[in-house]
């Protein structure tokens, strides 16, 4: 993916986040929590384990279906950002080579089962990640932050990020497509023009901070940045928050997916 | 360098954001102390800078590589110790959820890693006392490289500890500290030549902007370290003490249980810690009394042993992979029959 690709998948994720169908009507203080629980009994599998990972996939696949999220576009994203976890759990099949088990003839080492199990707790992770982006706002997740005991100071920045990250990636487009233009083969590109670049892209950074500023005391900015859409956590909610709970601790603490092939295996002897 | 939550295990995950949320509680408390609010948008608008920034490229002076600016370092310069950490705190929470780099779990470990270090500890130990005033831009360019390789030494180490406290990976700490150390003295070299660029191009440009920022941020260079470390250790003693109790009282529980389910008790004795918890719980809530298909890291690591596993759980590996393909037909089925229906079925 190129650097404009990155960036339009960016702004693709967020135009997704202010859709309106179940999933983004949830209060974003529950999917922020909710979403932490998903992660933390995800990640509590031991490095062996496979089987019983994959009733989890209900939980994206609910999101994507419920929030009508495109799965191609996240999944594309996740293969994107993968080479790091898969360059550390590539040496465990080299590293561990004790044969567990032979299935239909071939064996299978301790090694490649813990490769697996990494793919797929990165596949769930990553995947869980993305979709709260999608389908919540980004000032609502920064408004649960708020709520859930952060900072005023803190949010109240990362709120002015993420407003700005859209307006400054585009001025940066811009210079790097005016020196592309009066670049020929590879001069040009060096660490000499791009310090010069990245130093007046910073003045005007500053210099915009401080008319934005301005702008803001002008309409009565006492250094916080309250928000006019009130959240209340509803029975609905709740509902949804006890739900993903109760199926957590099912998926987390019975064998199910063993149950069920025992189940299968009992009526197909 | 970004951790993946996928290498972590949750005591590491979660210590590490309690350390992260201790040094960004901190660092919050005392800017918000003497802070002007001019401050709030120059952070938050030099976070998206960061962004920016990096979607400049440059080619790499005989490699033909690129590479672009990493950004805890020269945030630390520029903003000093607590607004850099907070912005970087910000650039990370970000990337975790726009680019996914990294995970929501990682992201204790990430902050940690990329913005504790360069923040706190390199830039008032080491580039704030060599460059002093700041007039001197062969200082400038010394203490850039050194401070940005040192917080990338210092940031990669820990994610090796991390990866390796964890133990999802088999790396051996030998060869994982190869692997990483060199690869970031490389990119901290780079880096810091760009980082000492854009300070002396800044400072050549508009002297007074540096100087106006140095002045107006609070204490940049005093630190009160015991302060952190207490509050970290703290946090440290609260997690860990959290999570012993949780190993030392659910034992005695779990073996009742598991001689109740299973009609054996005792747990082996070599385990300890959490996951002797977890693979307790997971022990006691095993349904079907001969579930026996256990993580092979409980096993001792003998060869004798490993060669009984085929015998062994044959029967619950295929119960095992028919269940598994079941389930994800299932997962399958439930996406697919809620499409249909939103859409509102074939006749549309």
């Amino acid at each position: 993916m190129t650097f404009d690709e990155r960036y339009f998948a960016v702004g693709r994720l967020d135009r997704l986040s202010y859709g309106r169908s179940l999933i983004h009507r949830l209060d974003p203080r529950v999917k922020v929590v909710a979403t932490l629980l998903f992660l933390i009994t995800v990640i509590s599998f031991p490095p062996h384990e496979i089987v019983a990972l994959l009733p989890f996939f209900l939980f994206p696949v609910l999101l994507l279906t419920l929030g009508g999220i495109p799965a191609g576009f996240i999944l594309r994203k996740i293969v994107f950002v993968s080479p790091f976890a898969l360059t550390i759990g590539i040496f465990n099949p080299v590293l561990d080579t004790r044969t567990v088990t032979v299935i239909a003839g071939l064996p299978i080492s301790a090694g490649w089962l813990s490769f697996l199990s990494i793919l797929l707790k990165f596949v769930l992770t990553t995947g869980a990640a993305l979709l709260l982006v999608a389908t919540t706002s980004f000032p609502g997740i920064c408004h649960a932050l708020r709520r859930l005991g952060f900072p005023p100071l803190f949010v109240s920045q990362l709120l002015f990020l993420y407003r700005y990250l859209f307006v400054l990636a585009e001025e940066a487009m811009r210079m790097t497509r005016a020196r592309d233009m009066r670049t020929f083969g590879r001069r040009g590109l060096g660490v000499a023009v791009f310090v010069r670049l990245v130093g007046v892209l910073f003045l005007r950074t500053v210099d915009r901070a401080e008319r934005i500023y301005g702008a803001m005391l002008s309409r009565g900015f006492r250094g916080d940045i309250p928000m006019l859409r009130k959240f209340r956590i509803s029975f609905g909610d709740l509902a949804f928050l006890a739900a993903a709970t109760i199926l957590l601790g099912a998926f987390k603490f019975y064998p199910v997916t063993e149950g069920i092939g025992r189940l299968a295996q009992g009526v197909w002897p | 360098m970004h951790m993946a939550d996928a290498l972590l295990s949750p005591a590491v995950g979660t210590t590490l954001w309690a350390g992260s949320v201790a040094v960004g509680g901190y660092a919050s408390k005392k800017l918000g102390s003497r802070l002007d609010d001019r401050l709030i948008p120059l952070m938050g608008v030099l976070g998206a800078f960061i962004f920016a920034s990096q979607m400049i490229n440059f080619t790499i002076p005989g490699t033909g590589s690129s590479g672009h600016l990493g950004g805890g370092m020269i945030l630390a310069i520029l903003l000093g110790s607590h607004a850099a950490f907070l912005v970087m705190a910000s650039v990370l929470i970000v990337q975790a959820l726009f680019f996914a780099d990294g995970g929501l779990l990682a992201l204790g470990c990430n902050v940690w890693n990329l913005g504790f270090y360069p923040c706190f500890l390199v830039y008032p130990l080491i580039y704030k006392p060599w460059v002093g005033d700041g007039k001197n831009p062969g200082r400038i360019l010394v203490a850039s490289v050194v401070s940005v390789v040192a917080a990338l030494q210092l940031g990669a180490f820990s994610v090796v500890l991390e990866t390796l406290a964890s133990g999802k990976s088999e790396l051996p700490f030998n060869a994982f500290v190869l692997l990483m150390q060199p690869i970031h003295l490389a990119i901290g070299i780079v880096e810091g030549v760009v980082t000492a660029g854009v300070i002396a191009y800044v400072h050549g440009a508009r002297p007074e902007l540096i100087e106006s920022m140095t002045a107006s941020r609070p204490l940049g260079p005093r630190v009160s370290f015991r302060k952190i470390m207490i509050t970290f250790g703290i946090c440290v003693i609260v997690t860990g003490g959290f999570l012993s109790w949780f190993a030392s009282t659910h034992p005695d529980g779990l073996e009742w249980s598991i001689e109740k389910v299973t009609g054996k008790g005792e747990l082996p004795e070599a385990e300890e810690g959490i996951a002797a918890v977890l693979k307790g719980i997971q022990q006691k809530t095993a349904f079907l009394p001969d579930y026996n298909f256990r993580p092979p890291e409980s096993e001792p690591k003998t060869k004798e042993v490993s060669s009984d596993w085929p015998g062994i759980d044959s029967g619950t590996s295929t119960a095992g992979i028919v269940g598994g393909v079941i389930v994800l037909a299932m997962v399958g089925f439930i996406g697919a029959g809620i499409r249909f229906f939103r859409r509102g079925g074939p006749a549309r």
